[in-house]
């Protein structure tokens, strides 16, 4: 139990993907003006990942150990197509759902996070339950940052910003900042 | 078609990458990898290299092919080509090099889902000759390369006190230790996208 | 340049599924095909790197080591092993076949990620003889001196491990089962220290087991 609890915290907080390991920075540059949006992003995500640990399991436990140069490909069809079908049943299913997070699913399948998250959690050799810890940790991380960003972003505009700052570079910054802040989380759970 | 409109249109498909549309600076693409790996210089070209590598093989195997792949499944088909390219760098540098393989561990596979290796095949590679999209590729490559070169080189002196693991500034020197974490990833690009942008500025202007 | 101008894209209005699915498939098998052929090629290499790390490890952790051989816990005790994917302990010999030492391969969360180490452990005299740090993300600069104060090293030469290993401030050594922590870097050195006690405690009785009955392994 503990180690799931370890696995959780370290994904959420002390190895954030998006300020530590950089991962999914695209959406959380490009999506991150309202606070909303990013929220929705982020679930979107937390959902995609969870796909994404249901597939990376089976394949490695089932394919990859007979091919292991197959790897990266057969992750990056298999989720994708795994996320399409997910995207068209929900449609069917739950419109309402869909409307909510069904517009952001293609844009984040071949997102980094994803697959890094696969691959992450294939060297680490978690099982089925720690890789779906693992997932809503990252999933969980990802959407804190996501929400965390969008908050500043949306403070920041009624300042008055050199036009030089704007954008990307105030963004970077930013994250630079909040990156230094998650470091603080580092050796939360260590004796 | 030895003209000089060609020469100068196979010069400006090539320099185009480097400068005015450099990835990492100005299109702001490819940000993971510019950021995650660049703690250090020897990283930083290690990686570059690596997409270059990937980056021209794709550009030119899509371009050879791009009357043949169906609209419909091309995305697909790119990234497909895009992947295999870098599981062969992948295999070749752990057996080469395992040192840096380590360093850069599951980040070399993430060059699959590097925004500027797709973004090229759908913008360029599918619509031009194969000579042009070798030169944007090689181009474009070139210029992300640098962009991580320069990270790199600034994170470790500012970090490490060391340029290419060769100490600079001897005992004296108490490293800025921040440079070398994930934060100073993020602080290093924006200050120098800053840079980028005054000087781009003042050029318009 | 001259492909330029005699190859239009051939704009057919709606290709049958079955030429999209040739060129998918004809995509997939050259893929494919580079693929089997580099990993050929470098399968063995990367395999040999492997070794020579591993071996590269064992030889530092435990001093005048000339081969290795991998046991593993099996149900009646420590077991030789044949494959070299288990997890176990690796029993190091000198060069005329005398038996040295267990080298452990032991892990633990430290500040920031998972720190893997090797170590080398005496039974008879019940000393860790050496340390060796395989993987390890902490901070550079503060908890990467686990591996980078030599002081701090240093201390795992030559420690007794009974009853327990425990950690002291900096200047306190009173005892030989004593590790100094390094100032700067306490969860670390914790972190080291309470895997090493761990990960002995978990191999402690079998290998006690294992020499009870072999008095003196030898190759």
């Amino acid at each position: 139990m503990n180690d799931f609890i370890w696995i959780f915290v370290s994904a959420l907080l002390v190895n954030n993907f998006t300020l530590s390991y950089f991962l999914g920075l695209c959406p959380f540059l490009g999506v991150s003006q309202r606070l909303d949006t990013a929220f929705r992003l982020g679930l979107a995500n937390i959902f995609v990942m969870i796909i994404t640990a249901l597939c990376s399991y089976a394949l490695n436990q089932w394919v990859l150990p007979f091919a292991p140069y197959l790897r990266l490909i057969s992750f990056i069809i298999v989720i994708a197509s795994a996320v399409q079908f997910v995207e068209m049943a929900m449609k069917k299913l739950s419109p309402d759902l869909f409307r909510k997070l069904g517009i952001f699913l293609p844009l984040i399948t071949t997102n980094c996070a994803i697959l890094g998250l696969a691959l992450f959690s294939t060297n680490k050799g978690y099982g089925f339950w720690e890789g779906l810890v693992y997932a809503l940790g990252a999933g969980g991380g990802v959407t804190l940052a996501l929400v965390l960003m969008a908050g500043i972003r949306e403070e920041t505009r009624l300042l008055n910003i050199p036009k030089l700052v704007e954008g990307t570079a105030l963004n970077l910054i930013i994250a630079g900042i909040l990156s230094m802040a998650f470091m603080g989380f580092a050796g939360l759970f260590s004796t | 078609m030895k003209s000089q409109e060609s020469i100068s249109k196979n010069s400006e498909e090539f320099l185009k990458g480097i400068w005015r549309e450099n990835p990492v600076f100005v299109a702001v693409l490819g940000m993971c990898p510019a950021l995650a790996v660049t703690n250090s210089a020897i990283n930083g070209l290690a990686m570059g290299l690596a997409t270059t590598f990937v980056l021209f093989f794709s550009s030119t195997l899509v371009s050879l092919f791009r009357s043949f792949i169906p609209k419909q499944v091309r995305i697909t088909t790119f990234i497909v080509i895009i992947a295999t390219f870098v599981t062969v760098v992948d295999m070749l540098l752990a057996a080469w090099v395992p040192d840096i393989h380590k360093e850069l561990g599951a980040f070399i596979a993430l060059i699959v889902v590097n925004c500027l290796i797709l973004g090229r095949q759908e913008a360029f590679s599918s619509k031009n000759p194969v000579g042009y999209s070798m030169l944007d590729a090689l181009g474009m490559s070139i210029g992300f390369t640098i962009a991580l070169l320069s990270i790199g080189v600034i994170r470790e002196i500012l970090g490490n006190g060391s340029l290419f693991n060769i100490d600079l500034f001897g005992q004296n020197f108490e490293p800025w230790i921040i440079m070398i974490l994930p934060p100073g990833g993020f602080l290093v690009l924006g200050f120098l996208l800053l840079c980028f942008n005054r000087v781009l500025n003042k050029k318009s202007s | 340049m001259a492909t330029a101008n005699n190859i239009l894209p051939t704009q057919a209005p709606e290709p049958g599924s079955f030429r999209l699915i040739f060129s998918l498939g004809t995509a997939g098998f050259f893929s494919g095909l580079l693929l089997v052929v580099v990993f050929l090629y470098t399968s063995p290499l990367i395999e040999e790197n492997q070794k020579k790390a591993l071996q590269t490890a064992i030889f530092k952790v435990l001093p005048d080591c000339a081969s290795f051989e991998l046991f593993v816990k099996g149900p009646s005790g420590l077991e030789r092993s044949i494959s070299t994917d288990e997890k176990g302990v690796f029993a190091g010999y000198d060069k005329n076949g005398t038996f040295i030492g267990f080298a452990i391969p032991a892990e633990e969360s430290g500040f920031q990620d998972i720190i893997k180490v090797l170590y080398g452990y005496d039974p008879e005299s019940e000393r860790i003889i050496g340390f060796e740090v395989l993987e390890s993300k902490e901070t550079p600069g503060l908890g990467d001196k686990i591996f980078k104060d030599e002081e701090f090293t240093e201390a795992f030469r030559s420690l007794v491990v009974q009853p327990i290993i425990e950690a002291v401030k900096k200047g306190k050594k009173s005892r030989e089962n004593q590790v100094e922590t390094i100032t700067g870097a306490t969860i670390s050195s914790k972190a080291v220290i309470n895997m090493l006690n761990n990960s002995l405690s978990e191999w402690e009785s079998s290998i006690d087991g294992y020499l009870e009955t072999n008095t003196e392994p030898t190759r």
